[in-house]
């Protein structure tokens, strides 16, 4: 299985928007139906290609954040303010249009269930998409696997997948999220960024060598992944996705 | 035909419609995009000069106070990028090239700008002379950010954007015309914009 | 932009070149013969082209540009590509 996804031949292809909802007011999940798709791992993403009645084209990567098990196709936007191609996708897409697309691409952000854990995840702000994928897939094909997912964001309001993430919970992951701006009262949970001193509270130690994946803002995986190195997890097993 | 998404009309209706617009362009308004091959250099001013090197009679340097002090002029152009946006009426400040060469003894042609990080590109001589080009340091009347080039960047806007190189440490003149970074990667070895010279061939 | 995006960005670009997934190449910096896997490089992707760079030196790995029929790739800076196969 693993194989196929590495070698198919990569060509755009139309998706059908089956469904759209919030996930948060800056942030929706799109669920599409393609045509022709053979499936994906967990951890890959599609390119997006927008193109406009004169010919002008734009292009972006989005994680699939849905599990392979899944019927359709899910991506989950972040809408930008000023970009470019986000808030099409967030505000003027509808359920019935269509989407160019192509993939699933990459082989190296990947984990499915063959490869066991412990799996330790990482996000922060829109980069849970991906795991949001890894999480479903292991619910459906490996629910023993020990994970533990830590998400930061910057509000509570911004936290996505709130619901998926309780079922996580239900289903034995760990999940913690913490708050990096001042939190509103009512939050009574953790505060501040991810350093060293916090993956040592909630994170898998190296002892245990977990497949670690971070995934977020450049400057977020940066300092997170050097936190991981510096507390002695083995670069190898660390792997990272910046989303820029 | 080919597809089209459906309500999508991109960045770009943001023109107001001023100046003459090279053939394929089209005007970017009050945006200013910033593209990229590397990471941005941050410079100490301490440590950065400006150098004219080459085939010439001796080699020149400034530190950034002798440049400071050099005779600086205000440049009112438009400015016209390969991936097809252009700017209209951008205001700089800095140093004609002519200010640079004055004195200069060479009979090199070519022009080789050089840079923080490993950017490079090349001119004809005579681009760069006659009034045609500057070392600026100054956008909108506030120093040059480091994004857009600071603090000294090369403008030459007969010619696409890629020729004005970001972060301009110097002016390697030669006999020879050693391509650069962009020109030695398919695209077009001149770049005037009007003859719409963008890639290799063309 | 100053913040790079990494080689899993670069992914579908160097899928039309070189119908593989360039994401698990290991690629060997000829300037400081750091290794690294593709997906982990600093990628550089505004147009003209996209540049894939060294995590330690900074060196151009790769540079790609596409122009009307043609596909430009210059990998002097890298020594060596280990591919999966």
């Amino acid at each position: 299985m693993a194989g196929t996804a590495l070698r198919r031949r990569l060509t755009w292809r139309l998706g059908r928007v089956v469904d759209q909802r919030a996930e948060t007011a800056t942030c929706s999940r799109i669920s599409l139906r393609v045509d022709g798709w053979g499936g994906h791992l967990p951890g890959q993403h599609v390119d997006v290609r927008l193109t406009a009645p004169d010919g002008y084209q734009a292009q972006r990567s989005y994680s699939i954040a849905s599990a392979p098990e899944a019927a359709t196709v899910d991506l989950v936007v972040q809408r930008v303010d000023d970009g470019e191609v986000s808030p099409y996708l967030t505000d003027v897409l509808r359920r019935d249009d269509l989407l160019e697309l192509r993939g699933p691409i990459g082989g190296h952000f990947v984990w499915h269930a063959d490869l066991g854990g412990p799996l330790q995840l990482i996000a922060g702000g829109s980069g849970v998409a991906p795991f949001l994928a890894m999480l479903d897939h292991r619910a459906a094909a490996a629910p023993d696997v020990p994970a533990r997912l830590l998400v930061s964001v910057r509000r509570p309001e911004d936290l996505i997948g709130r619901d998926r993430l309780d079922r996580y919970r239900d289903t034995g992951v760990a999940v913690d999220v913490t708050v990096t701006r001042t939190a509103p009262p009512g939050w009574d949970g953790r505060t501040g960024r991810v350093t060293a001193e916090v993956l040592g509270e909630v994170a898998w130690p190296p002892s245990e060598r977990p497949h670690v994946f971070v995934c977020g803002p450049t400057g977020f995986v940066e300092a997170v992944a050097d936190a991981l190195v510096a507390t002695g997890h083995d670069p190898r097993r660390v792997k990272t996705e910046r989303f820029g | 035909m080919a597809f089209v998404s459906r309500g999508f009309e991109g960045k770009r209706r943001a023109g107001r419609g001023a100046g003459l617009l090279p053939p394929g362009q089209y005007d970017v308004g009050d945006a200013f995009p910033v593209l990229s091959a590397g990471p941005t250099p941050r410079s100490d001013l301490a440590e950065w000069d400006l150098l004219v090197t080459g085939e010439v009679d001796r080699l020149r340097r400034w530190t950034w106070e002798e440049f400071q002090q050099l005779p600086h002029e205000e440049v009112v152009t438009d400015i016209h990028c390969v991936t097809k946006w252009s700017k209209f009426s951008t205001t700089w400040e800095g140093v004609s090239v002519d200010t640079l060469l004055d004195g200069v003894e060479t009979a090199a042609e070519h022009v080789l700008a050089f840079c923080d990080g490993d950017y490079t590109t090349n001119l004809p001589l005579e681009d760069v002379t006659g009034g045609r080009a500057w070392v600026v340091d100054r956008y909108e009347g506030e120093p040059l950010v480091p994004e857009h080039g600071g603090p000294a960047r090369l403008l030459v806007p007969h010619l696409y954007f890629w020729k004005s190189a970001k972060w301009v440490r110097g002016l390697q003149l030669s006999s020879f015309d050693e391509p650069g970074f962009w020109e030695s990667l398919g695209y077009h070895n001149y770049g005037d914009p009007w003859r719409e010279q963008r890639y290799a061939g063309d | 932009m100053t913040s790079p995006l990494d080689g899993n960005a670069a992914a579908g670009r160097l899928f039309d070149v070189f119908s593989f997934d360039a994401t698990v190449t290991r690629v060997t910096c000829a300037g400081c013969a750091a290794t690294e896997v593709l997906a982990e490089l600093p990628v550089y992707a505004d147009a003209p082209g996209m540049v894939l760079r060294c995590g330690a030196c900074g060196q151009a790995l790769l540079r790609l540009a596409q122009t009307p029929g043609r596909t430009w790739v210059d990998l002097r800076g890298s020594a060596l590509l280990e591919i999966p196969t």
